[in-house]
């Protein structure tokens, strides 16, 4: 550099700043070691049935499917959105690609094969997107609020997805997709949470080294210098509720190889629950920061809890009023941190 | 004197009935900063939307560089070169500086953003400007005082190889000590070769840093004087009356003829 007058750090100085720091952000190191903590915790009092292989194998797989929810909810949580519809837009996915896999196997695609297969994923993902495609028009060209357009579409999926078999779950999911990918595991990794976390990852790179991710925390932090700038606003949030409805369309049909068969009950608090990961990990809910790995943190808190509560022998009905406390308490430091820092 | 930058003939704006902008004839040169003056209503902001292509022109010319022009959008004048630095800042509070200076104009490498040529690039200008006042382009702008942001914002405008940018009242929301940031890095915009155009309603801040000065006066060009050749006083009579002794726009009798 030729300019070293100036009293800006240098350039060895600043690039230093670790990828990995930029990937996380700063709340996210806490909630980090709040995870780290329960682990040990729970691990010191019981380590024989916490560090056993199935135990963490059936921790992981059981989370996997709220995480791939909760990488879509982070976006949208991070344009100052939010989306109650992942839930039930799950259940829509999940009941038509199953049944979508039953109506080209002549009813009953238990012994189909890949063709198949790829169809009912492809059927899953497209139903997710479309409703994501529909909460992002709506949202960003009609200009409803976020909270009250979704809240109409988690009514309208789920209604939609009973309506769809008469309220009854599908079952027909092929044996061949549930062996491979549903229960099926790689070096002791169930093969559900590698495609969860292989998700994960690709979220965290899109959010934090591409233009689509820089314009998400724009839009969030300040429409109106987005705007200024040139960006589409509307065109954006439009493609981030979209990635969201995706998202929880893959889950639909992730949950589909897990449980094979296709429930369309069980999910009515799953968007809450993937708010409140996004939010235990540091994303705020006024938008503008927030990250994909401390989703990661937030996802696995709760999960944690409830699987060493019960192993520890605590009544399991401790484990939501110990996320609601951790979740207001992160909550709360944050709105202390930005009142901090707009007094100034 | 170098040909001038930009060149306004002639421009008439009106929002429905209302006749905002007269017969508007204004020259900006490289080198120079021309400080727009004139009472609140007087058509400043109308006529720095008009050039940024925010608001179309009813009729007049545009002349960009001697070539005639016509700005259709922010997307035309940004392309030609005139930035604006808005009143209210159009920055993101909780993307950091490069993020913002590059903010809707990304760098890319291989599809992914190229963070390091980017923050190299922003140093560089932050740095052309003597710019030393924030410790690290990685702040992020939420934790930066107003002047910073500011300077901030008029650094962005520069990033682009622009040739002209606008300023609306940059020093407004100021304390003493960054106002005077603010008008050295004005005055350094125009020594670098940059047409500046400065609104403000702060006459010490317009006789210390322009060199020519255009005052408004309900919707016409009263007059547009050297800031070496007027006082304190003219320039407010032309602002509050239109005119001052010789100056200014013809009596008011003989205008309406």
């Amino acid at each position: 550099m030729t300019n070293e007058k100036t009293t800006l750090s240098s350039p060895a100085d600043e690039q230093r700043t670790p990828l990995l720091k930029r990937l996380t952000g700063a709340n996210t190191l806490w909630i980090g070691l709040v995870l780290l903590v329960l682990v040990a915790v729970f691990g010191a009092i019981r380590p024989d049935a916490i560090f056993q292989v199935t135990t963490l194998q059936f921790l992981l797989a059981e989370t996997a499917v709220l995480l791939v929810l909760s990488v879509g909810m982070t976006f949208v949580i991070i344009t100052s959105g939010i989306d109650l519809s992942v839930g039930s837009v799950l259940v829509f996915a999940s009941v038509s690609s199953a049944m979508a896999m039953n109506a080209v196997s002549g009813g009953d695609a238990t012994n189909a094969g890949w063709g198949v297969i790829a169809f009912g994923l492809l059927v899953a993902v497209v139903s997710g997107a479309v409703w994501g495609l529909l909460n992002g028009l709506l949202i960003s060209r009609a200009k409803i609020p976020p909270l009250i357009v979704t809240l109409g579409s988690f009514g309208a999926a789920q209604g939609a997805a009973l309506l769809l078999n008469n309220g009854s779950n599908v079952s027909g999911i092929p044996d061949r997709l549930n062996r491979t990918f549903g229960s099926g595991t790689w070096f002791g990794i169930p093969n559900i949470v590698i495609v969860a976390a292989i998700v994960t990852a690709l979220g965290a790179l899109l959010l934090s080294t591409t233009r689509f991710g820089r314009y998400t925390y724009a839009v969030g932090s300040n429409e109106e210098a987005a705007r200024r700038v040139g960006i589409s606003v509307r065109g954006h949030l439009t493609k981030v509720y979209l990635l969201a409805g995706t998202l929880a369309g893959l889950a639909g049909f992730m949950g589909n190889a897990f449980f094979r068969v296709a429930v369309v009950t069980g999910h009515e608090t799953d968007n809450l629950n993937a708010i409140a990961a996004v939010v235990l990990g540091g994303t705020s809910i006024f938008g503008g920061t927030g990250s994909v790995l401390g989703t990661v943190f937030g996802v696995f808190i709760p999960a944690v809890l409830e699987k060493g509560l019960v192993i520890i022998g605590v009544k399991e009905f401790w484990q939501p009023i110990a996320v609601a406390i951790v979740l207001v308490a992160a909550v709360w430091l944050d709105q202390t941190r930005r009142r901090a820092r707009n007094q100034r | 004197m170098s040909e001038p930058i930009l060149e306004l003939r002639g421009i008439n704006k009106s929002f429905g009935p209302v006749h905002v902008l007269h017969d508007i004839d204004l020259t900006v040169n490289p080198g120079e900063v021309t400080a727009l003056v004139g009472d609140n209503g007087a058509g400043k902001s109308t006529l720095v939307k008009c050039i940024a292509g925010i608001h179309p022109t009813d009729s007049g010319e545009v002349l960009f560089e001697g070539q005639p022009t016509h700005i259709k959008g922010p997307r035309d004048a940004a392309e030609l070169g005139i930035e604006v630095v808005y009143q209210d800042l159009a920055l993101a509070d909780n993307l950091d500086i490069v993020q913002n200076m590059f903010l809707g104009r990304e760098r890319t490498k291989g599809g992914l953003l190229d963070e390091t040529d980017m923050e190299q690039a922003a140093r560089k200008t932050l740095a052309s400007l003597s710019v030393r006042t924030v410790k690290s382009v990685r702040t992020q702008v939420s934790s930066l005082s107003g002047g910073q942001r500011q300077t901030v914002a008029i650094a962005k405008a520069v990033l682009w190889n622009s040739k002209v940018v606008l300023l609306d009242e940059p020093t407004a929301a100021l304390g003493v000590a960054q106002t005077r940031q603010v008008l050295d890095l004005v005055r350094r915009l125009a020594e670098q070769g940059l047409g500046v155009v400065l609104i403000s309603h702060n006459m010490n801040d317009v006789f210390e840093v322009a060199d020519k000065i255009a005052c408004l006066y309900l919707g016409r060009m009263a007059a547009v004087v050297g800031s070496k050749d007027v006082t304190h006083g003219q320039v407010v009579e032309l602002i509050t009356a239109g005119r001052s002794g010789d100056l200014g726009i013809a009596r008011p009798e003989a205008a309406t003829i």
